[in-house]
């Protein structure tokens, strides 16, 4: 069905001018605030007695509305529980439904301020929000039964549900939910001490899709059918920054189902009755490109330009300048003492989620409406605007499952969506377009965790502990012209390598960072920055182990001490006891590394068959504060070692005079079941706000087996992936 | 041109050409969602069906090449097949998108193999991607599902 057509809203010319700044990156500039101009347009009037986080049915059943997508990261059992443990709802009666995109509701109180999945801040963000939603609600219960049983609300308990009184009253969320809508919610309503939790931190948080994610009902953009609906493909400039000189649909246009063909900024869409028939059309369209803007280099040129940079051979060009990103005591190394060098290469990587990009769009006829996977409601809200010509708040979204993300649906251009609200607008009525990318045209199209260059050069001390760290990062920026971005250095490059305890142990630190620019397009990917950084600065810390002598993981706590950082100390040394003896026949290397906000370890097994690495057993420990789902926060473990062991072992997107190599998973391998470890998780018992975990499991196997295999031929790693096919 | 198919179950007539994939008419035509696209090549098994009990990717499959066989999606697993129940007693999904052709799989070697090895698994499942990275609860479900004792570890 169609969103109700209501009169269509026009922005005023200072709402016009907030919506452009804001998508320029700069509404902060103008003090305004972005949730209330990015969500102008939209009806927050509808919410019910609970709040726009919580529905309670008249038989009792609770349903908790996630601002949050879930594309497998657990983040809709975690956030359900918080709400259910505060609530005391029964936990096997309480649901999980998707927000609707409004800014200002649903905005994430960590990224940003607008409504979005990220940083691995779905639990830690809502945490204080969501406890006081069941607490609200189970005040609400609590009065609506004391003024029914004329007791105090004191003598009143609440269970799985079930409002308790001490003369044995009992009455259910079901029989109370008329009244206790009529009460007031509380504004401060008291917290549990979390000793007393019953459900957080149990085994009992488990994930409410499992059922429908193993019988084939749950739905996801791709599986979308709406009456009337096209479905449409384009085809992309096969180079990044080409753009359409001309095309021949003849051919196109005689395939049966073949509705239309037409221009649009990205390229030539192929629009038809369903998705076979808009392939067919798609391959038969001959499309001439202008390549006069397009990057016709291969990435090994980029990757030399990248070397000669580091090496100071070349400076940065035009604007372009180094930066720095921690400096202390003296820039120039100490004559004498043992010096470690280390360089190191990290390839362009896609995300590869197993749903290939994909949005349903309705345009004309009323409210805007997009059907999709989507990670940045207010920024595909706010792209959608910019072409549709309207408040940003009446675009409407239905976000449905996506068949993982690892960071690409998140995409302040908000590239497919965008694309396919063009195809829309020119179909025009409201008919509904489903755009569907092939797997080839998600996987050479761009949005690339960026190409990266690291060269370190450290002088260690008489002790064997580093007096000198000389550190320069090359890398594509992702924040620049971002409009959540914004500010002087782009901090994605070098976290993980800024504020890591081994810099902070150093007395004399010399980071430097440039962003040469190409047209190629580079993404967030499943932990961003540490995607290169973790590896950097822990294989480059079993190589100062070795080279001053001493056991990598005793030189690790010799750091930590020196740096105070208590929690890796802490979970190093959880992981430790857990990990035992190496199992015979196997080498074994650790890692640790903090990424957003929690701290992870892996030990892990590693040996060579036939020149590959194969990797056994993982122990992992990590410190995420507060455990809302153990199973979950171990599922992210387990899957987050295999995203990043996958790209070690094997990936790679590479260039050809600017043409992408790698277009499906036969040429982009990915880790398969023969090749998957087997991940122990163990959680440090924290009663501290909870910390990220869908993205810090991801950062830590690759230098984990790097350091293995430095233990086992003495050789370190100077580049990713391990296996180059 | 109307072919007619065998879909878990009941005979249905198609209105596609023939050189069309199973995966579109299933998916396009017949709105069996389910079984999903993923790669187009036969690499990742998200589209994984079965042909008279085979497991085989509907993404290579044209419609003119299974007249005749009885085709199996995840719909048509009769009510909820012990893997299933092993899925979800395992929490094993994360996206979820992989799963149909995961347990497809899976249901294809339990019925040859009804307590399969490691290295049976490893064979039977080394076709299907999961990009979460579920392998190891796979691993456990299946084995769960055959009876087995399953192996998932986890800590304190």
């Amino acid at each position: 069905m169609n969103a109700p057509i209501k009169s269509f809203p026009t922005p005023t010319r200072r709402e016009a001018m907030v919506i452009a700044a804001a998508a320029a990156g700069g509404s902060l500039l103008i003090g305004c605030s972005p949730g209330d101009v990015l969500s102008l347009g939209a009806d927050s009037s509808h919410f019910g007695p609970f709040g726009p986080f919580l529905r309670i049915a008249p038989d009792g059943a609770v349903t908790v509305v996630s601002k949050h997508i879930e594309f497998g990261q657990g983040n809709h059992a975690g956030l359900a529980a918080i709400v259910a443990e505060e609530l005391d709802a029964d936990w096997a009666r309480v649901s999980v439904v998707q927000a609707e995109a409004n800014t200002k509701i649903y905005k994430n109180l960590g990224v940003g301020g607008i409504q979005g999945t990220g940083g691995s801040s779905a639990i830690n963000n809502s945490w204080d929000q969501l406890r006081k939603v069941g607490a609200s609600g189970r005040a609400m219960f609590v009065s609506a039964a004391a003024a029914r049983w004329s007791v105090p609300a004191d003598e009143i308990t609440v269970k799985d549900s079930v409002v308790s009184h001490s003369s044995g009253k009992q009455a259910s969320f079901g029989d109370l939910v008329a009244d206790a809508a009529k009460v007031t919610p509380p504004q401060d309503p008291p917290l549990k001490d979390p000793k007393t939790f019953t459900l957080i931190g149990t085994d009992k948080v488990r994930r409410k899709d499992a059922r429908a994610k193993s019988t084939g009902g749950a739905q996801y953009t791709q599986d979308v059918h709406k009456p009337d609906m096209l479905t449409a493909m384009v085809a992309h400039s096969p180079r990044f920054g080409g753009k359409v000189k001309s095309f021949d649909a003849t051919t196109a246009r005689k395939i049966p189902g073949v509705v239309d063909v037409f221009q649009i900024p990205t390229g030539v869409a192929v629009t038809a009755q369903n998705t076979w028939a808009a392939r067919q059309g798609r391959d038969a369209l001959v499309v001439t490109w202008n390549d006069d803007k397009a990057e016709m280099r291969s990435s090994d040129a980029i990757l030399a330009g990248y070397h000669d940079l580091a090496s100071g051979k070349t400076a940065p060009a035009g604007k372009l300048k180094w930066q720095t990103f921690e400096a202390r005591g003296a820039a120039r190394p100490p004559a004498g003492g043992k010096v470690i060098e280390a360089a190191y290469d990290f390839p362009y990587l896609a995300h590869a989620p197993m749903e290939p990009m994909n949005c349903v769009a309705e345009i004309g006829g009323g409210d805007p409406k997009l059907t999709t996977g989507s990670q940045t409601p207010t920024l595909d809200q706010l792209n959608t605007a910019m072409i549709v010509g309207c408040l940003p708040g009446a675009v409407q979204i239905d976000t449905l499952f996506a068949g993982g993300s690892f960071g690409r649906r998140a995409n302040f251009k908000s590239d497919y969506v965008t694309e396919n609200v063009h195809i829309a607008k020119h179909v025009g009525g409201g008919r509904p377009v489903k755009l569907v990318w092939t797997r080839e045209d998600d996987m050479t199209g761009g949005y690339y965790r960026p190409l990266t260059h690291h060269a370190v050069r450290v002088t260690l001390g008489e002790d064997g502990l580093p007096v000198h760290w000389r550190h320069r990062v090359v890398a594509q920026s992702i924040m620049k012209g971002s409009p959540i971005g914004g500010g002087k250095l782009d901090e994605s490059a070098v976290e993980g390598a800024m504020g890591s305890p081994y810099l902070k142990a150093t007395a004399n630190v010399d980071g430097q960072v440039t962003f040469p620019d190409s047209p190629v397009t580079v993404l967030w990917w499943r932990s961003v920055g540490a995607t290169h950084t973790a590896f950097v600065m822990e294989h480059t810390v079993d190589q100062l182990a070795w080279a001053a002598g001493k056991d990598p993981v005793a030189y690790r706590r010799a750091l930590y001490a020196k740096a105070g950082a208590d929690r890796h100390l802490a979970v190093l040394n959880l992981l430790m006891d857990k990990a035992g003896p190496v199992t015979p026949g196997w080498s074994r290397g650790v890692a640790v590394h903090e990424s957003f906000g929690s701290v992870v370890a892996q030990a892990a097994e590693v040996k060579l068959e036939g020149g590959v690495p194969r990797v056994g057993r993982v122990v992992t420990a990590i410190d995420c504060g507060t455990a809302v789902s153990p199973d979950q926060i171990a599922a992210q473990m387990e899957g987050g070692t295999c995203y990043g062991l996958s790209a070690a072992l094997y990936g790679q997107i590479t260039l050809k005079d600017g043409l992408v190599e790698q277009k499906n998973f036969d040429a982009y391998r990915v880790l398969r079941m023969n090749e998957a470890p087997h991940v122990e998780t163990y959680i440090l018992p924290s009663i501290a706000h909870p910390t990220g975990v869908g993205e810090p499991g991801t950062p830590v196997i690759a230098p984990a087996v790097a350091n293995g295999l430095l233990a086992l031929t003495g050789k370190p790693t100077a580049s990713l992936p391990f296996v180059k096919t | 041109m109307t072919t007619p198919l065998n879909i878990n179950g009941k005979v249905v007539n198609v209105e596609a050409a023939p050189d069309t994939p199973l995966l579109w008419v299933l998916r396009d035509e017949l709105q069996l969602t389910g079984t999903k696209y993923g790669c187009g090549i036969a690499q990742c098994g998200a589209c994984t069906v079965h042909l008279n009990g085979e497991a085989i990717r509907s993404c290579q499959a044209p419609i003119a090449s299974v007249v005749g066989a009885k085709i199996t999606t995840i719909e048509g697993l009769a009510g909820l097949h012990p893997l299933q129940t092993a899925w979800i007693e395992a929490d094993v999904p994360q996206c979820g998108y992989c799963q149909s052709g995961q347990i497809m799989s899976a249901a294809a070697l339990l019925a040859k193999t009804p307590n399969p090895s490691d290295a049976d698994i490893d064979a039977a499942m080394a076709g299907n991607i999961c990009r979460c990275g579920c392998y190891q609860r796979v691993r456990a479900a299946i084995k769960t599902a055959a009876g087995a004792q399953g192996r998932v570890r986890r800590g304190p």
